[in-house]
């Protein structure tokens, strides 16, 4: 098992170094200069200058790739200029907001997705099944800042349910002591029941525009899996056996469907962290994704960069927990691997 | 009957709703099975045999329903039953084994598991016991080191222990009636006598009630004591194992008798009486066509291997085919006999050249094959004069190619013919010779049946104008009535045309009928080899012996 895992995580390091050098690149071809935008706009061309030599961005593009790869080497991600922080630190802070935001989204999306797929597929031609149709296809068709918008107006303008989409907590509350990093987790450790229903209550509608827009893709796969499964010999013999219809659909029927679906999850999870930017955005949510769109503006290649790169690791470790689950659901997988 | 019956179908009818409206699958088929009695249900596909049997256990698909008739097991009106009384009844008191037993498994959960499964469903186990009846379970089908087994996953077991496995999983909880729908379809002869014999023996020793559902008149008359004969969702006739076979009365039957090979009787007898020109001698071959010596295939030594319970030398690597040396003269046929595994597939593949041999030589026409690779011979001169004819004549279609195109591919790949009018022309030429109704050229595989199919794939494979035919299990995946016309039209074809056949089956009857010489072969290695009537009328090794003992013969019938 171990051999299995550093042969897969050998495997990403030419991934990762493509990421590092096309990230690099992208950065240095996007319009706006650096230089001119930090000295502002009353800045002298002489002014411009300055600062351009002091951020080393005179110099030619290789030397400045070299340092820039020397200094990651260190575990140095560079200085953000908007923040005036090390974007290693910038990143650690607002890193597990985005997380949790994220994960609650997706756990939300398959606590509904799920079982609709599951009965949509067992109930084929039923209520449930058509259901499952018009929520998914409701949840790709609506873009998520959309979506964020419209449950901000009707949840907080109209009925006034929920509080303002103001950050993680309201401005009353204090951050819980750092454990995780998840305030909803970090707040239960701590027995702050109030902190933990004030994070609850903020991060109700971005989780649940994320969950509705991740929803349609699991809901749809659970389904299709669900009905290739149930139509299965095997099944059939659970059935002849006499098992009961929850045996059969659970563990014999569901366990087998769930691969495809464990899939699915990693792509869904890949298309959140790009939801991520624009729902942090419509929610001010002091996140990666909202970080990083704001260096982007400012040409502050440093965050962007690091911000990617972070994507790209998270990314990677993903897809490495998704084919470990693999081998754990599936026993063919492990032997054919070994 | 004097005993009540203890399953007595009346009068059922199963109706399945299609984009085409309501399709009747079983038309008012009567049937009743006695307690102890073993009833064969015999009929080719599409009779309605399994969808009965599906209909008496109610798992029918969602789209199928009994339309009319009625159902009883012991006295329980099984149309009328609740489904929680019909889950009760399911496994405890009527199992089903089913055919391709691997799929018929959870492929990724433990056997003993899924017996245990079974067990505490229908309260036969507890947590505490559950352990230990199932493995009790795998002993009684005859599993070596059940406890080992317990925790075996299906994928690491082979055909025949799978279906052990189904067995036990559908006796465990001594069921009064067990269904076995095609139980030994795709397993080897041997295999299918074991799985057989225990069914009978199990059955027997607690007075169960069977039903075998079969293609096979063979196996049906062997192990029933009555059977029932469908065609097309109808029972065409009734009568004992011995009288059906000694005096069928239904022409269908008569029919589906003279179709089953078996011994000592020649192609043409195959068909319905009268209906072909009785067979010219075959020429006198002389020159040799194709020469193989000491062809070798060993695959390197690779973990899970120990799955193959075959002969591996110290350094683990595992000989497929073993120093094998034969040869095939000009317009013969040769079969290649054995079970899986024995390394029939891969001497053909080799001889193909679709696998590169890692010893030995292959000499076709006077040219050295054996120094061509695989991935370049598809370009070699020859390359036309060896073509093949495959197992599934479904899966060796494309599917989005019309009959015609499939025929043309050859024509086409090796630019024989150029032009569009004269590969049409040739293409009807070829469907005439292999006598496929010239407006079916134009269908996809998925509006032809499966006999206009294996035509098309035979089509295709002489269109080049070959001179060696490798048949891989031609009409395996056919019916017997289908298969005896298959098998007639391969022989007429080989003489008009010239051909030579290496014929690849692990059916000894239908190599018998169509071969003039047998090479059975076992571990890679060839154990006997001679004429056809030879191997079969007077074997000489024990495994030949132990093959041919092993298929199942109806009785011998006085007249046809």
């Amino acid at each position: 098992m171990l051999r299995i895992l550093v042969d897969r995580l050998l495997t990403t390091l030419p991934a990762l170094a493509g990421v590092v050098v096309v990230c690099f690149l992208l950065t240095r071809v996007l319009p706006g200069d650096t230089a001119a935008y930090f000295a502002g706009p009353a800045a002298t061309p002489q002014a411009i200058e300055q600062i351009r030599k002091e951020l080393g961005l005179d110099r030619p593009v290789p030397e400045q790739f070299g340092r820039y790869v020397t200094e990651l080497a260190r575990g140095d991600l560079g200085q953000s200029l908007t923040t005036g922080q090390p974007v290693l630190a910038d990143l650690k802070s607002r890193l597990p907001a985005s997380a949790e935001l994220t994960l609650f989204g997706l756990v939300l999306a398959l606590v509904v997705a799920l079982p609709l797929g599951i009965l949509a597929a067992v109930k084929q031609g039923s209520l449930a099944d058509h259901l499952c149709r018009i929520v998914a296809t409701a949840g790709v068709s609506l873009p998520v800042f959309f979506t964020g918008l419209l449950l901000v107006y009707l949840f907080y303008f109209v009925l006034g349910w929920s509080p303002a989409p103001l950050g993680r907590l309201d401005s009353f509350a204090s951050a819980p002591p750092t454990l995780t990093g998840f305030y909803l987790l970090d707040s239960l450790a701590a027995g702050e029941v109030e902190t933990f229903r004030s994070a609850l209550a903020q991060i109700a509608l971005p989780g649940l525009t994320l969950a509705i827009f991740a929803l349609a893709p699991i809901a749809r796969i659970t389904r299709a899996s669900m009905l290739a499964v149930l139509g299965a010999d095997f099944v059939r013999t659970a059935r002849a056996a006499g098992l009961s219809g929850r045996k059969v659909v659970i563990t014999y029927a569901f366990r087998n469907a769930v691969l495809p679906v464990v899939t699915t999850l990693g792509m869904v999870f890949s298309f959140l962290l790009g939801a991520n930017v624009l729902v942090e955005k419509v929610f001010a949510w002091p996140g990666v994704g909202s970080y990083a769109v704001e260096a982007l503006i400012a040409s502050d290649y440093a965050p962007v960069q690091g911000f990617v790169l972070a994507m790209a690791i998270l990314y990677i470790v993903l897809n490495l927990l998704i084919d470990l689950a693999y081998g754990l659901i599936d026993p063919r997988v492990g032997s054919a691997a070994a | 009957m004097t005993t009540p019956a203890l399953l007595d179908i009346r009068d059922l009818t199963v109706e399945f709703a299609t984009r085409r409206g309501t399709v009747q699958a079983v038309r008012s088929v009567d049937l009743a099975v006695a307690k102890g009695q073993t009833v064969g249900i015999v009929g080719e596909s599409g009779s309605g045999k399994s969808v009965t049997s599906y209909a008496v256990m109610r798992i029918l698909d969602r789209a199928g329903r009994i339309a009319d008739g009625s159902v009883h097991f012991s006295g329980i009106d099984l149309r009328a039953a609740r489904e929680r009384q019909m889950r009760d009844l399911r496994g405890r008191e009527i199992s089903m084994i089913f055919q391709n037993p691997r799929a018929a498994l959870n492929p990724i959960r433990t056997v003993g598991r899924q017996i245990e499964d079974v067990l505490r469903e229908h309260a036969q186990a507890g947590s505490g016991d559950a352990r230990r009846k199932a493995i009790e379970a795998l002993e009684q089908v005859r599993i070596a080191r059940a406890a080992e087994r317990y925790d075996a996953y299906p994928f690491e077991l082979s055909g025949g222990m799978c279906q052990r496995i189904v067995i036990a999983l559908a006796l465990a909880c001594r069921p009064q009636l067990l269904i076995a729908d095609e139980p030994t379809t795709g397993l080897d002869v041997t295999t299918q006598k074991a799985v057989m014999d225990l069914v009978r023996d199990l059955t027997r020793e607690r007075g169960m009630a069977t039903i075998l559902i079969t293609h096979d008149l063979g196996l049906a008359a062997a192990y029933c004591d009555a059977v029932t004969v469908m065609e097309k969702g109808r029972v065409v006739e009734t009568a004992s194992a011995e009288a059906i076979f000694q005096r069928p009365a239904h022409p269908y039957t008569r029919t589906l008798m003279r179709a089953t090979p078996r011994p000592g009787i020649g192609l043409r007898d195959l068909l319905p009486e009268g209906s072909a020109a009785p067979m010219p001698p075959s020429p006198d071959p002389r020159e040799i066509l194709l020469t193989v010596r000491g062809l070798s295939k060993v695959y390197p030594a690779k973990g899970g291997g120990r799955l193959f319970g075959r002969r591996r030398d110290p350094a683990g690597e595992f000989r497929a085919v073993d120093d094998l040396s034969f040869s095939v003269l000009r317009g013969e046929s040769v079969g290649l006999v054995g079970e899986s595994g024995c390394g029939k597939s891969t001497t053909s593949s080799m001889v193909m050249r679709l696998l590169d041999a890692s010893a030995g030589s292959i000499v076709f026409k006077k040219v050295e094959l054996a120094d061509v690779p695989a991935r370049d011979f598809a370009r070699h001169p020859l390359r036309p004069k060896i073509q093949m004819v495959f197992q599934d004549p479904t899966d060796s279609l494309n599917p989005r190619w019309t009959a015609a195109r499939a025929i043309a591919d050859p024509i086409l790949r090796f630019r024989t013919v150029s032009g569009a009018a004269a590969i049409r022309s040739r293409c009807e030429e070829l469907a005439r010779q292999v006598g496929l109704p010239l407006d079916l050229l134009d269908r996809f595989p998925h509006q032809l049946s499966g006999g206009q199919k294996a035509r098309v794939g035979i089509a295709r494979a002489i269109a080049p104008g070959p001179d060696l035919v490798i048949l891989d299990e031609p009409t395996a995946a056919l019916d017997v009535s289908v298969q005896a016309v298959v098998l007639n039209l391969l022989a007429d074809l080989k003489r008009e045309l010239g051909m030579s056949y290496l014929f690849v089956s692990h059916d000894l009857h239908v190599v018998r009928l169509l071969c003039d010489r047998v090479i059975v072969m076992k571990g890679g290695r060839i154990v006997e080899e001679g004429t056809a009537a030879d191997v079969l009328e007077r074997p000489e090794a024990a495994y030949t012996r132990e093959l041919i003992a092993a298929i199942p013969h109806p009785p011998a019938r006085s007249a046809a």
